[in-house]
This record gives structure tokens, sequence and C-alpha cells, in this order.
């Protein structure tokens, strides 16, 4: 564009840096044999190491793997019927419940940790593992519904029609016609929830009850009681498997 | 969306809205208890009084929000106002010319760079923010670099400031901004730039008068979505921030968890969700008529 295209390509180069020079910092550093973790001493799994040996943290992977696994679950399951009811309502019924559906997504995320917090304190629902998956499904509902219906809206509608003109009953037509189109979207979204899920902070530091601390919470009060070379790694991790998992997620929505 | 009436329409009616109805209760009902009802329960303690020893006593009152008139308060409120719009302005001044750039490549590298784009945002955010202290803090990255490069002598004191809360917000939300707007850009027909150019259009009368107009919806929804979660930022200002670097989500999280004002810190969370709301109310209002319809985002 008129001699735009250096300037523009500089500034565009520059932001793309921005958004992953702290990352890939943080992958090189973490594999930094020194105790002293900003200067470079040479090459070393060591930290990784020391990570695997650490059982509090690997009783922390499995529960943020549980909650993940329960939340995203329970959002699939709500949030598919959900999104197909959505396409079938009209009117201002349709707008109305559409923006219910979005609160969890538009909310501060303070804001939805101190609500639940209240809410489970006033209905005496002690804070536990349980808590933080209700939580999870929560903010997680609204993302599998706004994923599957971007699917659906692009559906034909008349394969549905055809199916029940030849006979098929609701399930049926569900389940050999509507399913099989909508599952990389169900997919894609059920990945991208689990990755959300994963990487919490806010809303699980509020509602976690005892005995429920997931990996961010431990790389919080990792950071909180000093810097030490091993959240490098556990960071790098907790980057790498939530990048492969979106990958993924976007591989599932292509289809 | 233009199939989807004649499927409606087709089936009977009362059996397609019974049905509908019966697909979505589920997940209706638990967005209902989960989202909803937490709500209305910090509005409701948010108008009660604190009882001595921490915990609610029901008793109607407004001082609550009074108490928030307060000048510390006002000043974290105006602090997190001016931090969120800065951020926002940073975003869309770096944003910008990367969507516009992202929009002119070739369709294939298009699909590329927008990947590369939202992958940090899908990814840990706290660990994001945990690398600026790894760079930023006196013994990190930066200033060891620097010390070695003799450019500086003492380590400078970059962490703990509003300069970093800032740099933090900018990084975590650059993406919603771009996404938006490169949707806008994207949508521009080429031959009104070459007609611009053609009359003989500055760059800057190009960028004011074509492409301002143009992607206004894109703009207005970037801004929101920067400004939205910048506004109610927990985790940026209490990894980056100072003491004195303070936003509402903190005095928030601080009231309830430290101070055991319950009900002060539900007067912070409903004042901190109607700016949200108001803000989105604008967003809605800026949007074409037809992708309200669709109700996209």
């Amino acid at each position: 564009m008129r001699g735009q295209g250096i300037w523009l390509r500089g500034i565009s180069g520059l932001g793309m840096a921005f958004l992953y020079l702290p990352i890939i910092v943080l992958v090189v550093f973490s594999l930094n044999a020194s105790r002293l973790s900003a200067a470079w001493q040479g090459f070393s799994w060591h930290w990784y190491g020391v990570l695997w040996q650490d059982e509090a943290l690997l009783a922390a992977a499995a529960n943020s793997l549980w909650i993940a696994a329960l939340s995203t679950s329970l959002a699939v399951l709500l949030g598919l019927p959900a999104a197909m009811g959505l396409e079938r309502l009209k009117g201002h019924g349709r707008q109305v419940v559409d923006m219910i559906f979005l609160l969890p997504l538009v909310l501060p995320e303070v804001m939805m940790g101190v609500a639940l917090l209240l809410f489970f304190v006033v209905i005496h629902w002690p804070l536990s593992l349980a808590t933080v998956v209700v939580g999870h499904a929560a903010f997680n509902l609204p993302i599998v519904v706004v994923m599957v219906r971007a699917r659906l809206q692009k559906l034909d509608p008349r394969l549905e029609e055809a199916a029940s003109d030849l006979g098929a009953s609701a399930w049926q037509t569900f389940y050999r016609v509507t399913w099989p189109l909508v599952r990389p979207a169900v997919l894609g979204a059920a990945l991208l929830a689990f990755t959300i899920s994963l990487d919490d902070f806010i809303v699980t530091f509020f509602v976690a009850g005892p005995g429920a601390t997931t990996l961010p919470l431990k790389v919080y009060s990792m950071i909180k009681s000093g810097l030490s070379p091993e959240i490098n790694a556990l960071s790098s991790v907790l980057v790498l498997s939530s990048m492969g998992l979106v990958g993924l997620s976007l591989i599932f929505q292509r289809r | 969306m233009n199939h989807s009436p004649p499927s409606i329409a087709s089936s009977p009616s009362g059996r397609s809205c019974s049905k509908s109805s019966g697909l979505l209760l589920p997940g209706l009902l638990w967005t209902t208890v989960f989202c909803l009802l937490p709500i209305a329960v910090v509005l409701a303690v948010s108008l009660a009084t604190r009882g001595t020893y921490g915990g609610v006593l029901w008793e109607f009152s407004l001082d609550n929000y009074r108490d928030l008139l307060h000048p510390l308060y006002g000043r974290i409120f105006g602090q997190s106002l001016l931090l969120a719009g800065a951020a926002t302005g940073l975003c869309l001044v770096l944003g910008f010319p990367l969507a516009y750039y992202i929009a002119r490549l070739p369709p294939r590298r298009q699909a590329l760079w927008l990947v590369l784009i939202m992958i940090p945002f899908w990814t840990n955010f706290l660990v994001r923010t945990y690398a600026w202290m790894f760079i930023l803090r006196t013994e990190g990255l930066l200033n060891t670099v620097l010390i070695q490069l003799h450019l500086i002598s003492a380590p400078l004191d970059l962490l703990y400031s509003n300069q970093a809360v800032l740099l933090g917000l900018v990084y975590g939300y650059l993406p919603f901004m771009v996404l938006p707007l490169y949707a806008a850009i994207e949508r521009i027909d080429p031959a009104l730039i070459e007609a611009a150019w053609d009359l003989y259009a500055d760059r800057w009368s190009l960028f004011r008068r074509v492409l301002i107009p143009l992607t206004k919806p894109g703009i207005v929804a970037g801004c929101v979505l920067v400004f939205i979660p910048s506004l109610g930022a927990y985790l940026t200002p209490d990894l980056l921030g100072g003491a004195r670097s303070m936003m509402v989500g903190n005095l928030i999280q601080h009231e309830y968890l430290v101070a055991r004002d319950w009900p002060l810190g539900s007067a912070l969370s409903i004042v901190l969700m109607l700016i949200v709301m108001s803000s989105l109310l604008w967003y809605f209002a800026a949007q074409p008529p037809q992708a309200r319809e669709r109700g996209e985002p």
C-alpha cells in the first residue's frame, strides 16, 4: 500500500512479538540450570524433575483435571440442548433467554466469584471441590451455547425436515442427522471449556474449599511466597498444554 | 439464520414451542440458579448491614452505597477507570494497524495470523501475567540484560507500578481489540480505499474519513471488550501493581476476604456491574441491526 507496507509490517511484527515474547521467555528460562532464574547458566531439565516429585502439586493437577472434566461434561449436557432450543425459539423470548445465557460471559470475573461465594454461604453449601465444579459449569455453559449455536445457524433446516418427513422420530432425527453435523462444534467447544476451566483462577479462588487446590491456585501461592525457578517449569507446562488444547479445539471448529 | 423461519413455520407452532422450552429448561435453570440468583443475593446483601464480627445483618440500609462516596473508594474507582481507559486507548492504537495489516494479507495467511492472535488469549492468564513479573522485577530478565550490557548500573524499579499494570492490561486484552477490528476492516470494499487514494486523500484523511467511519462498530466492540475486563481486573493489579495501584477488583476481594465487610463489598460489585452493563448497552447500540438480530458478539 504505497509505502505503508514497511511501517505496517513493522508495527504488526512488534505486536505479535509483544504477545509471544513473555511466553517464550518463560519456557526458555524453565530450562535454565540456575537457581537465580534470570541469569542463564546452562540447559537443564532439573526443574521439571522437581515438579514431578512434588506430591501436593500432583494432587492439585488431579483436582484441576477432575474439575475441568466434570464442569465441561455438565456444560455440554446442558448447553447442547439449550443451543438447539434457542434456535427454535423466536420473538422476544429468544432475546431475553439469549441475554440470560450470555450473562456469565460479560460479568466481571471478580463479581462472578464473590456472587457464587455469597450464594454458597447463604444456602449453607460448604465450599469444596463440588462448588468449584458448579461455578466452572456456570461460566462454561455460555461458551458451549454460543459455539454450538454458531454451527446450528449454518445448517440447512431442510435436512431435519426431510428426516421427519421420512418418518424419523425427534430422537432419531437428532441422533442420525443433527448430531453428526454438530459434533465437531461440540468437541471444539468442549475442548475450549476444558481449557478455560483448567486455567481459571478467579472464580476458583473464591469458591474452592479446603482440599480443592487447583494448579492455578498452586501457581498463585507459589508466586506469592517468592519466585522460584520451579514456577517457570510449572507455568510452561500449563501454557503449553492449554496451547495444545486450544489448537485441537480450533482444528475441530474448522471441520 | 436466513433458513430458520421456514423450519419453524413448517412445524406446528405449539409443538415446536413446547419442545424448545423442554430443551432450554435445564440450561436456563442452571444459569438462573448459579448466576442470576447469586447476583440477586449480592444485591440483597449490598442493601443490608454489616454484623459486628463480619457476617450480614438483614437490616435494610443504603449506608453501603453512601460509604462508597468516601474519597478513598472514589480514588480507587477513578484510578480503575483511568487505567482501563488508558489500556483501551493503547490497545486501539496498537490493535488498529495490526488488524489492518492482517485484513490485507492473502486469505491463507490471514487465517494463520488470526489463530496466532487468538492462542495467547485462550492461554492461562495467571501464567502470562507471571511472565511479566519474571521479566520486570528487580532481579528480573530485563534488568539483568540491561546491566550486563552496561546500559544501566543499578536495577530499575519497573514492577509494582501503574505502568506495569497498564502494560499487563494491554498485553492481556489486545486480542479482544484486534479480532473485532479485523472483522470490521475485512468487510470494507477495497475499491473505497482505492477511490480515496485516487481522490488524493493523504494517509491521515483516509484513516479519519474512510476507515474510522466504516469500522466504527468494530472500534466500539473492541473498546468495550477491552474496557470491561480491564475495569474488573483482579490478577493484573494484584501481581504487577504496587500498594497504590489497587483497582476495584482488588478492593472487592479485600472487602470480602480480608476486611470481611460483605455488604460494602457487595455494593462495590453492584456498582462495577452497572458500569459494565452500561458500556454493553453502548456496544449494542453501535452494532449494525443485522448482527444485533443474530446476537453475534
